[in-house]
């Protein structure tokens, strides 16, 4: 009988092959009193020493493999094998305990396992491994046991484990191993890294139930949805085979499209970049084919902090986004805190009405050392990469032109200090208030590019709080009235000569996408697990088509109306 | 003794690669360091225990310094601190 069961999918795709279990039985030395301390302090560092030897063979050979980023994590074992605080402290318990070298390094290594485990963030709980894999290796040689190693397997297998070590991960044979399962771990963890990087399909947390699965098992994983079916029935089998070989090609045409260019089917350009909020999301948002950061909140810089970042922490940050992403365009929003956001040390007065209050650019031009610094820190940084700046929650053209008054005046402070900025930096705003959407046409002279935030758009075009059960019902995306003023800021810039983005939910959205392409828009900027599949999709549009469409959609009465509209034609387009 | 506090910028906090780069530069001072971070004190030339701090990206980190060369190394370790690493 089919059996299945459930974990997190931390690598996609689709695996059937037998079960092999990797041994993860732990040994536990018993005390025993030595009489040569200094003996057992020499045969303890001898172990040290191979395991040192063994360590920097696999670093060379992952190296190789995988290139130097995903060796490092051996750089931090061989660091682990001088660590004063783990290293010292076995060879001190051997010779003050006068006891077996077997004996000190279980108890402090697991000391430090333990420590780790026990720790809130999940990635320093993943760190424990490392530990384990590097104190298992001394072990192994100081019993003079040999350790087992991945690369021999040769039977094509999905491999069961309790968890994997950076070193059963970089030794992996790839010609057999479909996959692999284990019993502890989360996304983040070292193995889930590893799997995503190495392509194969992973599963990992899926508790102990793993150890009801017997050795040589036939099993089915599917990665996409944490799903693991064990003796599954010829039918579902059968059912898999296909499943495999349509996702397997779905990826493979994803994955072309990473350094391609998007184009409608009928050749019109748009750029598809990625939203991101801290300065880690930027590795996801080059694997996923960004070409470029339509959105980067900076409001990561200031929070959870006791004082205002320095003009320096926030240039070094800058600069990090900027050269990591160059020549790709980078869009920096200033400082959107207040209403809702708070910062502790900011003392900032409680609101009735926070979203309809002091927040974003308005505090910034009440506060101006706050917005300054960040200024100074942004056109300093230019220098590095391609940076659009951009101003958020701007309603009247006043605000749009104080703002660009205050950087003018630190652009020409700083030159006169003599700092080197770039030659042309765009400036931009993001249009979030239905004032600015409907007024476009003024805004457009005094700016290089708008960019749409749908969130607040919509919520103050419906005048209906987005955190209100109650009035979920009118946050309507694609309600005629939203369409209408983007399609106003849209022909306002064209007037201009000036582009337009959008960097809400909509930009993403497989229903929205058709449309907007449709009213002309240039930029989508989405979280960047949306731009592959956007990048199919609108590979798969006709622009000049889609122009009508929207046309007619923009005349229709509701969403409702439109969204089946745009359905109707796609389910036309596939079949 | 010399102290100062650091807020830590690089994005994915301080984990394995600037960990290494700062025990590496610690080591070559004579001086005793130490690493403070959510009321934990650590020996700063060893990676091990700095890991055990689980100093997430925008932490306060405070590095007490005592012995030969101690403003040097607080110079030399407070600019990796507050650096990004790739």
């Amino acid at each position: 009988m089919t059996q299945s069961l459930k974990g997190i999918g931390a690598s996609p795709g689709i695996a059937v092959a037998r079960a092999f279990f990797l041994a993860t039985e732990r040994f536990v030395p018993a005390r025993a009193a030595v009489a040569d301390g200094k003996r057992e302090v020499a045969r303890f560092r001898e172990a040290v020493a191979v395991s040192r030897d063994e360590v920097e063979a696999i670093r060379a050979a992952a190296e190789e493999r995988f290139g130097a980023d995903k060796a490092e994590i051996f750089e931090g074992h061989l660091m682990l094998l001088e660590d004063p605080d783990l290293i010292d402290a076995i060879e001190e318990k051997i010779t003050d305990e006068a006891v077996n070298a077997e004996f000190a390094l279980h108890e402090v290594a697991q000391s430090f396992i333990e420590l780790l485990q026990s720790m809130e963030d999940e990635l320093l709980r993943g760190r424990a491994v490392d530990i384990e894999d590097i104190s298992s290796r001394m072990m192994s040689h100081l019993r003079g046991v040999p350790h087992m190693d991945l690369a021999n397997l040769t039977e094509e297998c999905v491999i069961v484990a309790r968890d994997l070590t950076p070193s059963d991960t970089a030794q992996l044979n790839l010609a057999v191993v479909r996959g692999f399962i284990t019993e502890v771990g989360s996304r983040t963890s070292h193995s889930a890294i590893m799997a995503r990087s190495l392509e194969i399909p992973a599963i990992v947390g899926v508790g102990a139930a793993i150890y009801d699965v017997s050795e040589n098992t036939v099993m089915i994983m599917d990665a996409n949805e944490g799903l693991i079916l064990i003796n599954p029935t010829t039918e579902v089998l059968e059912a898999y085979q296909v499943k495999k070989q349509k996702d397997d090609q779905r990826r493979i045409g994803l994955a072309k499209l990473k350094d391609q260019p998007t184009l409608s089917r009928d050749g019109k350009q748009v750029e598809l970049a990625a939203n991101i909020g801290k300065l880690e999301d930027i590795q996801r948002a080059i694997d996923n084919g960004a070409e470029g950061i339509g959105l980067f909140r900076t409001e990561f810089l200031y929070m959870g902090r006791s004082s205002l970042p320095t003009e320096e922490e926030q240039f070094t940050s800058y600069k990090f986004v900027l050269e990591k992403m160059s020549p790709k365009p980078v869009v920096i929003r200033t400082l959107d805190i207040g209403g809702d956001k708070e910062l502790p040390y900011m003392d900032l007065p409680k609101e009735s009405n926070p979203f309809l209050g002091q927040r974003a650019l308005r505090l910034c031009l009440d506060r101006q050392d706050l917005f300054r610094t960040q200024l100074r820190a942004l056109l300093r940084a230019s220098r590095y990469g391609n940076l659009k700046i951009m101003f958020p929650m701007i309603a009247v053209l006043e605000e749009l032109l104080e703002a660009k008054r205050l950087l003018e005046e630190e652009k020409q402070n700083l030159i006169a200090e003599g700092v080197q900025l770039a030659e042309h930096i765009e400036v931009g705003m993001m249009v979030e208030i239905p004032a600015a959407a409907v007024s476009a046409d003024l805004f457009a002279p005094e700016v290089d590019f708008f960019s749409i935030g749908t969130n607040d758009l919509i919520q103050y075009t419906m005048a209906a709080d987005r955190m209100n059960e109650n009035v979920a019902y009118l946050y309507q995306p694609w309600h005629p009235s939203l369409l209408r003023l983007i399609r106003l800021v849209i022909q306002a810039a064209e007037t201009e000569g000036k582009w337009v983005g959008m960097c809400g939910e909509m930009a993403g959205d497989a229903t929205a996408i058709p449309l907007l392409l449709g009213l002309g828009l240039h930029e989508f900027s989405m979280s960047a697990g949306s731009i592959l599949p956007s990048r199919e999709l609108i590979g798969q549009l006709n622009q000049a088509q889609w122009s009508a469409y929207a046309d007619q959609a923009l005349r229709m009465r509701s969403t409702q109306e439109i969204t089946q509209f745009v359905e109707q034609i796609r389910n036309g387009v596939n079949s | 003794m010399v102290s100062q506090t650091f807020t830590i910028l690089n994005p994915t906090g301080f984990h394995v690669r600037p960990t290494k780069t700062f025990v590496q530069t610690a080591s070559t001072f004579p001086c005793k360091i130490t690493l403070i971070n959510k009321g934990k004190k650590v020996n700063g030339k060893s990676s091990l225990s700095m890991l055990t701090l689980g100093i997430a990206a925008n932490e306060e980190v405070t590095l007490e310094i005592d012995g030969e060369q101690e403003e040097q190394a607080l110079e030399a370790l407070g600019k990796l601190l507050t650096g990004i690493h790739e």
